[in-house]
């Protein structure tokens, strides 16, 4: 994305604050006001944003990234009018899908020629103009047969196009997304990317947020990297994206981390790097499904141990811990490893996981006393792409054999 | 290229006038659809109930209490007109209070205009009265009540319904997301209000003009007997201003009726940009 002075500003955002009371005790009966009218109602003031300020530019994919709880989807929020901003503007340059979440206000009881109007409407069309625009939005979809359906006998996969096709079609200036690019198979997939160069083209600015890097750099032209409310980065997605994977690193070494399970408490080990790889050794943040999973990580003890494991969890994006690798620091039988020895590791495995999402959380663990040497939440995350739109959370190698059965057989 | 405009956050009418509009009437449109097409007897069942309601009271207080109908000519149709004016506002009120809380979906992901969730409910209810009140005509005729002139005045009645029964949801759809019994405490109330207006019984059963004025401190009260009055023109029902003793008397109902809107409007308005947070 060339940046120059002309190009014209689409979105500014300054000084943005933006904090929420958390009742420690939470009145929400009347009779409890009546009961106890002068009773303390305690609150802790929740910092969600803290003095941001940034300014996206007309046409530019803007990926906005941070762990959960740094303040990105409230952002966002008041980015969409959803939240009101407690001081600071935000300042806007055309008309903004109002939508967050593909297929919010779907009603399943009505069909998608219904639901396309009303949505159609909520996004900013007049009536006549959605009913003009229905025709195609079905079209992009591919879903001409089904346009009377309710839309609760939909596949999900049939939503998420509807939805989508919707959003292409209302001609916001400004798109806000919220993670839906992890959804569908290769060729849906294919399709976002085709749609969002058009957009980008047609000079529309798009907004996505996430906490998935990889997504960030697939797609973005520039990203900003929130973190405890405030901007931590601005500029180019793969810088921001070794600002990001490297404060999570601190974060779960600097002994104060949000992790309550010991991580940081004896962090013995530093990380160096974690990565995924390709057949090649580069540097990846997907992987095709049947590929070899390849994980690397580098790692400087910082005492000294009898013996190290690296441990990986798989973990899909519904939180499913899908699956869990192991290796030895150093082979087997493993070494004693010195205060300032450097490895690395790397591991590889068949990838039988489905399409979609996942992250790795990764942990060093002291092998023959026990206990971690450190842990790692959210080093690596990738998306596996590939193959037909399968359920379950991971599609088994298969072997069959059928043969006609003859009258003699029982 | 379109120039900078400062975003204003989330509001009860947020979104251009067009957009509210627009909104308002698709919701209301394809929600009546929904309950029209959606079951086999569709619009029947918006119909049966009060017909069953208007059923069971008729029998009561005609063969049991005989309150109505030795002092109404026409108490049978009283009865269902009153019932079926009541049903629209207590329909409207109740689905309301839990209309904004169960869009939660819709509030927390899009930017969408507050006001338009009860206003479409009530919208919702006032088409269910519109195809009630056709049943309701059909009975009043064959009563064998003339057509008069003041059946025009009907809709000046409605219009005066209708505002009270938009504020009263619009309040108290925005009250239950911060006080959960708001649900509990208006069945309670909205039974109340029920006997407190002649449906069941004319203004003149209680033979003493002081509880008759009483009674006109209820806005609903004032309504009701007016549409009486206008639609069935019998000699004995007084006028809502002479049940009241005098245009005087009708003073608390309307300041009622106006604290009633402004209170909505003010509550709404404070409550709106937070809904989402407070979810």
């Amino acid at each position: 994305m060339p940046v120059d002075d002309a190009t014209p500003i689409a979105i500014q955002v300054e000084d943005l604050h933006k904090s929420f009371r958390i009742p420690t005790s939470r009145v929400d009966s009347l009779k409890e006001r009546v009961v106890r009218p002068f009773a303390t109602r305690d609150y802790r003031e929740l910092r969600a944003l803290d003095g941001v300020s940034f300014e996206i530019e007309r046409g530019e994919f803007f990926g906005i990234v941070g762990r959960n709880g740094s303040g990105k989807s409230t952002l966002l929020k008041l980015l969409a009018s959803i939240y009101r901003v407690d001081s600071g503007t935000i300042r806007m340059a055309g008309r903004m899908a109002p939508f967050i979440e593909l297929g919010v206000g779907f009603n399943t009881d009505l069909s998608a020629r219904e639901n396309v109007v009303l949505n159609g409407v909520m996004m900013g069309l007049t009536p006549s103009e959605a009913r003009n625009r229905l025709d195609a939005v079905i079209e992009f979809a591919e879903l001409e047969e089904f346009v009377d359906l309710k839309l609760k006998n939909y596949s999900s996969g049939m939503l998420v196009r509807l939805a989508f096709s919707l959003l292409l079609e209302v001609d916001a200036d400004i798109l806000l997304i919220d993670e839906v690019l992890a959804v569908g198979d290769a060729a849906f997939q294919q399709k976002c990317a085709d749609a969002f160069h058009e957009m980008k083209a047609a000079g529309k600015t798009i907004v996505l947020v996430t906490h998935a890097m990889a997504q960030v750099e697939t797609y973005c032209h520039r990203a900003m990297l929130i973190d405890g409310g405030r901007v931590a980065a601005i500029g180019a997605p793969d810088e921001v994206g070794r600002q990001y994977l490297r404060r999570n690193f601190e974060r779960a070494g600097d002994g104060g981390g949000a992790d309550a399970s010991g991580a940081g408490r004896d962090a013995a080990v530093r990380m160096l790097d974690a990565s995924l790889l390709d057949a090649a050794g580069e540097r990846v943040n997907s992987v095709e499904q049947g590929e070899k999973l390849r994980l690397r990580i580098r790692i400087e003890a910082l005492e000294d141990f009898a013996a190290l494991g690296v441990g990986y969890m798989i973990v899909n994006s519904s939180g499913i811990a899908v699956a869990q690798l192991r290796a030895l620091v150093g082979g087997e039988p493993p070494p004693r490893v010195k205060k300032g020895e450097r490895y690395e590791i790397e591991t590889s495995a068949d990838n039988l996981l489905a399409p979609g999402h996942y992250i790795v959380h990764c942990g060093i663990n002291r092998v023959l006393e026990g206990g971690i040497a450190l842990d790692l939440p959210s080093a690596i995350d990738f998306v596996v792409f590939g193959g037909d739109e399968d359920r379950g959370l991971v599609t088994l190698p298969q072997e069959t054999a059928t043969r006609p059965m003859g009258a003699g057989d029982r | 290229m379109p120039a900078l405009q400062e975003v204003r956050g989330p509001s009860a009418l947020g979104g251009g006038r067009q957009r509210f509009f627009d909104l308002l009437w698709l919701l209301a449109v394809t929600e009546f659809k929904r309950v029209y097409f959606g079951t086999v007897l569709g619009y029947l069942w918006s119909l049966i109930r009060p017909l069953m309601l208007f059923g069971v009271l008729l029998f009561v207080f005609t063969q049991i209490f005989r309150i109505g109908s030795e002092q109404v000519e026409y108490y049978p149709v009283m009865l269902l007109l009153g019932i079926v004016l009541f049903t629209f506002f207590q329909e409207s009120t109740t689905n309301s209070v839990t209309a904004v809380v169960s869009q939660e979906g819709v509030v927390r992901k899009t930017q969408f205009p507050r006001l338009v969730i009860p206003l479409a409910t009530v919208l919702t209810g006032l088409f269910n009265l519109a195809l009630n009140l056709v049943v309701v005509f059909g009975f009043v005729l064959a009563f064998g009540v003339d057509p008069t002139w003041t059946w025009l005045l009907l809709p000046v009645a409605l219009a005066f319904l209708f505002v009270f029964t938009a504020a009263m949801s619009a309040a108290l759809s925005v009250l239950y997301v911060r006080f959960r019994d708001v649900a509990i405490i208006w069945l309670v109330v909205a039974q109340m209000l029920f006997y407190t207006t002649p449906i069941l019984y004319p203004v003149t059963a209680f033979e003493d003009p002081t509880k008759e004025h009483l009674l006109m401190l209820n806005p609903l009260a004032v309504i009701f007997e007016q549409v009486r009055v206008w639609v069935l023109h019998e000699p004995q029902a007084p006028s809502a201003v002479e049940a009241a003793g005098g245009v005087a008397g009708l003073i608390p109902a309307a300041a009622i009726f106006v604290g009633v809107c402004v209170f909505a409007v003010w509550t709404f308005n404070r409550e709106a940009p937070r809904i989402a947070e407070d979810l």
